[in-house]
């Protein structure tokens, strides 16, 4: 298991820059947002939660294609399938992995992209607290979409239409904890919200998707 | 004692609907003009709403069906998964559209409503949006049957998603509940529940809703019979390319 987890970030670090391409891409989102709103600092600083989680969201979705894809076009998820190792334990590993590529990178980059939206400085702190909750849902549910999605020739665009309504629980919360941060009120509410819907994410998706891939293999 | 099981087998399936369907579509059609025609002409206007109140008796019954929609394809989807019916998952299948529409008729007359009533279309009110949700679900799951060629991996994975759909429809109606609650007051003026509406409307209505609860069996079995012929079809057309 282990093995594989280490295998799955030796892939995604070196094979052609799959690592950094999510980080741009929330970079770019967060860039595009003051040119499409205009500059004005409250404005922004009003909307910087929603779009700090939308950025993160989006920046999770584009990578999602690569945890299972490559794996199925070369015959090494049938491999990996056949394994003595459980396959949901396999699709919790690179959920895992991918989290760790994307998920953590977002976590990490998100307040410096802040400090561009003019984010309010108590919201900082709950900003890193909720992605760091958060992100593992979006690997774990985009494992489970990508898994869904992995057999078919075109599954990207399809993958991201079964994948985004299912992150409308996480946005929500995480957005609305930052916001709540933000203007000094209580968050704990919505912080355990989401980190019940992360731990039932972790705990059961796997197990969904791992069914997913047996009927995609079959 | 026949089993429940038995109409599992399409060919019962087929001789049971072939009878049904007939009586099914005519008391959907008698019930659903009876509910519209009584609500649109026989009833009184409502003192505030004037003559919109009307819209009711299209709005909640749709609404209630493509929620209910959801539930019986997430019980046909079970079925499928748990003992192989194929009538099962082609009945999910064929209740999807009927589902989504019901939807949009439902997003759509509520909106009709709204601009008069609200003074808007759209309000990001917790029930308008978690309507929107169970648009998004419906287009996801129709997109992935279309998408795969084999019809029993579109079944199966179908089916899963069906299920994880349903436990994140429900997650994202209480988030969204809880969103708006933090960013304004919830709707002040939404459609009171059906206890406090007056007897008037109220029978109407029912009527109304029946004739919707029909229709929408008339349609699923339609199109859950279409289903059954397309595979017959299929498997007749490889037959004869095996043959040929």
């Amino acid at each position: 298991m282990i093995r594989l987890l280490m295998r799955d970030l030796i892939l995604a670090l070196r094979a052609g820059g799959g690592f950094g391409l999510g980080l741009g891409f929330f970079l770019i989102l967060v860039t595009l947002v003051p040119f499409g709103v205009g500059p004005n600092s409250e404005r922004l600083a009003a909307i910087a939660p929603g779009v700090l989680w939308v950025g993160a969201l989006l920046a999770c979705l584009l990578s999602l294609d690569r945890i299972f894809a490559l794996d199925y076009e070369d015959g090494s998820l049938d491999l990996l399938a056949t394994a003595p190792v459980p396959l949901e334990g396999l699709v919790a590993m690179k959920a895992l992995a991918h989290w760790i590529t994307t998920g953590l990178p977002l976590v990490i980059a998100a307040p410096m992209l802040g400090v561009l939206l003019h984010l309010d400085g108590a919201a900082y702190t709950w900003l890193i607290v909720t992605l760091l909750i958060g992100t593992p849902a979006l690997s774990f549910i985009g494992a489970f979409g990508a898994a869904i999605t992995v057999g078919l020739k075109r599954g990207g665009l399809l993958m991201s239409l079964l994948v985004l309504p299912l992150y409308i629980p996480t946005l929500i919360f995480g957005a609305e904890v930052v916001r709540r941060g933000a203007q000094g009120f209580d968050v704990m509410t919505p912080l355990l919200m989401q980190g019940g819907i992360s731990a039932g994410a972790i705990a059961l998706l796997p197990f969904a998707a791992a069914a997913a891939i047996r009927i995609s293999l079959r | 004692m026949a089993s429940l099981w038995e109409w599992a087998n399409p060919r019962k399936f087929m001789t049971w609907t072939d009878k049904a369907l007939p009586v099914i579509s005519i008391f959907a059609a008698v019930l659903f003009l009876a509910g519209l025609v009584w609500g649109f002409f026989f009833t009184p206007d409502d003192y505030r709403q004037g003559a919109t109140v009307k819209i009711f008796y299209i709005h909640v019954p749709s609404a209630m069906i493509a929620i209910n929609a959801w539930l019986m394809m997430l019980v046909a989807s079970l079925i499928w998964l748990i003992r192989r019916h194929h009538v099962s998952v082609l009945a999910a299948k064929a209740a999807a559209p009927v589902g989504m529409v019901m939807t949009l008729i439902a997003l759509a007359s509520g909106a009709i409503w709204g601009k008069p009533m609200w003074g808007t279309y759209w309000e990001w009110d917790p029930r308008l949006t978690s309507f929107l949700i169970l648009f998004l679900f419906y287009v996801g799951y129709l997109a992935l049957w279309e998408a795969i060629e084999d019809p029993d991996t579109a079944a199966d994975l179908t089916s899963v998603l069906c299920l994880v759909g349903s436990v994140f429809a429900v997650l994202s109606r209480y988030a969204v509940n809880f969103w708006n609650q933090g960013l304004h007051q919830g709707a002040s003026l939404s459609l009171d529940k059906a206890e406090n509406v007056a007897d008037v409307f109220w029978y109407p209505a029912l009527v109304a809703l029946a004739g919707f609860v029909l229709l929408f069996l008339a349609l699923v079995i339609l199109r859950t019979r279409t289903e059954i012929r397309a595979r017959r079809l299929h498997a007749i057309e490889m037959r004869e390319r095996v043959q040929g």
